[in-house]
Parts: structure tokens; sequence; C-alpha cells
């Protein structure tokens, strides 16, 4: 791959949109790989060190990573301007193409085999999820305040059906104290 | 609930701006929040709407928090559209742009990797809290819980591409087989 070489000069404003536009449409199934293999393989606007510390803020805040990500990077190379265009080229097409969708879904979904159809890809949605859920719950296999925490969320939402809201804000400040004592 | 499009689309900004600052982790993890709002407060839907516009969101090209946009014209239109998609991109983009400058400097502070570590084990439980209940949800018979495990077990031990499962999930469901 073309990691070692060197980076090239900053995007331009359109170049941002133009990057982000092309990983937007592409980027089925979770636009993060795509957006790696754009920025630091095929564009080289970031070294893979620069790519890893930026999803990590990425993860570390609320919302989707991937915008996040768009307004982070996009504000870094050109501020505010740069953040917008890489936003709205992320997000634009996926929605004409996702409205599409949902209205020929709204027209035949009376169809019993559009409507059986339906039942099937969400189903196998919901496997998308739990595999994503596994990966993400991996790294805190054999630690047991970490298990226990999660445990409490899931708790929480999946059976006693708590908000979200109240219940994070009893939950993270309560994780970090107990990892705050247990060093 | 209000009504008309302008009361809808109010509603809209704030089931989603609500959702923006708390989603950690993205879409998923607040996934049994937004089923809760938009089927059971709102009645926007049923259950069985909400998560066949999830798979569409998810069968879609570009980051799955196009749910919102789905959600947002399925209430409203074209307004709700923008609405539901703006007031969840919004706030959070927002943040992140007022955060990106100060992350370089505190990257080595003792504190920033302590919130860290407190937030990814409730990161990990609301994206499990949202497989369970969004499985729960789409597991209307024996054959599609099936689908669902053995989508989860290919998804999570090979590295086939989330489309073709997709796809084989809406052909096994349209030929009638689960």
């Amino acid at each position: 791959m073309l990691e070692g070489s060197p980076l090239r000069p900053p995007p331009t404003v359109a170049e941002l949109f133009w990057g982000f536009l092309s990983i937007g449409v592409i980027g089925f199934g979770g636009v993060l790989p795509w957006a790696r293999r754009m920025m630091v393989e095929q564009r080289r606007w970031l070294t893979p060190a620069e790519f890893t510390d930026l999803l990590g803020l990425c993860q570390f805040l609320p919302g989707p990573n991937i915008v996040n990500l768009s307004v982070a990077l996009g504000s870094r190379f050109r501020g505010v301007p740069g953040a917008v265009a890489a936003l709205v080229g992320l997000i634009s097409l996926p929605m004409l193409i996702v409205i599409s969708l949902g209205t020929v879904y709204a027209a035949y979904s009376d169809h019993p085999v559009v409507a059986r159809g339906a039942t099937g890809l969400a189903a196998a949605a919901s496997g998308l999820v739990v595999a994503t859920a596994l990966k993400i719950a991996a790294p805190l296999r054999g630690r047991w305040m970490g298990l226990a925490i999660a445990g409490a969320v899931i708790m929480a939402i999946a059976f006693l059906h708590l908000p979200l809201v109240p219940t994070m804000l009893v939950m993270v400040p309560a994780s970090i104290l107990l990892h705050r004592f247990a060093r | 609930m209000s009504d008309g499009a302008g009361g809808a689309a109010l509603d809209l900004a704030a089931v989603f701006g609500q959702l923006s600052l708390v989603s950690i982790g993205g879409i998923n993890a607040v996934l049994p929040e937004l089923q809760r709002q938009v089927v059971d407060r709102h009645g926007w839907m049923t259950d069985g709407d909400f998560a066949a516009l999830f798979a569409l969101a998810q069968a879609a090209p570009g980051p799955n928090m196009l749910i919102s946009t789905l959600i947002g014209w399925h209430v409203a239109g074209p307004r709700g559209a923008l609405t539901a998609t703006a007031a969840l991109v919004g706030p959070c983009a927002l943040l992140t742009w007022l955060v990106a400058g100060a992350w370089h400097r505190f990257r080595d502070r003792p504190w920033r990797l302590l919130v860290q570590s407190g937030l990814n084990p409730v990161t990990a439980g609301l994206v499990i809290a949202a497989a369970i209940v969004l499985s729960d949800s789409t597991a209307v018979s024996t054959g599609h819980m099936a689908l669902t495990a053995a989508a989860a077990a290919i998804l999570s031990t090979t590295r086939l591409h989330p489309l073709w499962v997709l796809g084989a999930g809406a052909a096994l469901g349209a030929a009638a087989v689960l």
C-alpha cells in the first residue's frame, strides 16, 4: 500500500466535498473502512497515526463517528467552510438514495412479497447490529467491572425500558468514578 | 404530540436533537430510545415499520444515521427529513468542531484516558441493549430469529460484505422460506 509515502498538500474545500461524497456513496454497511482507505491510502491527506488519533476523538464524542470525522478533518484543513463541505458531501447523496428507497418501499409495502422481503431484510439487519455489539464488547472480556457496568446498562435499557438520557446521566459518572477508584 | 406538519417537525427536532448529544458510539447506541420515542411516545409508526426503516437505512450506502432521514420523511415529508437529519447531525457536529482543536493538547492527560475508559463499558452496554431490543422486534417467527442469529454469526466470523447478508435476508423473506 501507499501508506509509507509522503502526504499530499492539504485538500481544498472542493476536494473535501468530493472526497466525502465518494465515500458516502460507496460506503455500504458502515463508511469508516472506506474513509480510512480514501484519507490515508488513496488521497494521503493523513498519516495512519493521525487517522487513528482523529478517530479516537470522534469515538469519544457523541454522534456518528463518520459524521464527526468529516467535521474534524474538514475544519482542520479548511476551517468552517471545510467542515461544512465535508459533512454535506458525506450525507447529501445518501439522503437522496435512502429517501428514494423509502418511497419505493412505501409504495409497495402492501405487496406480500415486498412485505415479506422487508421482514427478512430487517431480521438480517438485526444480525448486523448483533455482530457490531459483539465486536464492541470483545475488549471487555475478563474485565469484571466493565462487564458489570455494561450489564447494568443492558438491564436498564433493554429490560427495564428506562429512558436513555437519565440512564446515561447516572451510568457515565458512575463508571468514570469506579474506574478512578479501581486504579 | 402536536398537530400539523409544523408541530410534527418541532417534535422531530426535539427527539433527534436530544439524541444527538447522547449518541456516544453512534446511532446504534440510541436505537432503543429512538424506537421508544418514535413508536411508543409519539405513535408515528409501528415496531415493524421502525425495523423496516432501520433495515433500509442499513442497506443504503452512507452512514446508518440516515434512519433519521427516513423517519423524518415518514412523519412530515421533505421538511421532516431535513429537520430530523439536521437535528441529529447538527449538535454533535458543532460539538466536534468546538472540541477538535483542544483534543491534541489534552491527549496525554490522565483525565482524558480515565473518561475514555469509563465510557467504553457504557457504550458497549448500549449497543448490546440495542441489539437485544432490535432483534426482539424483528423476530416475527422462529425462522426470522434463526436468520438474525445466522447473520450475526457470519458477520462476526467472516469478512463477507454486510450487503450480501442483507440481500440474502431480503431474498429469503420474499421467497417465504422463513
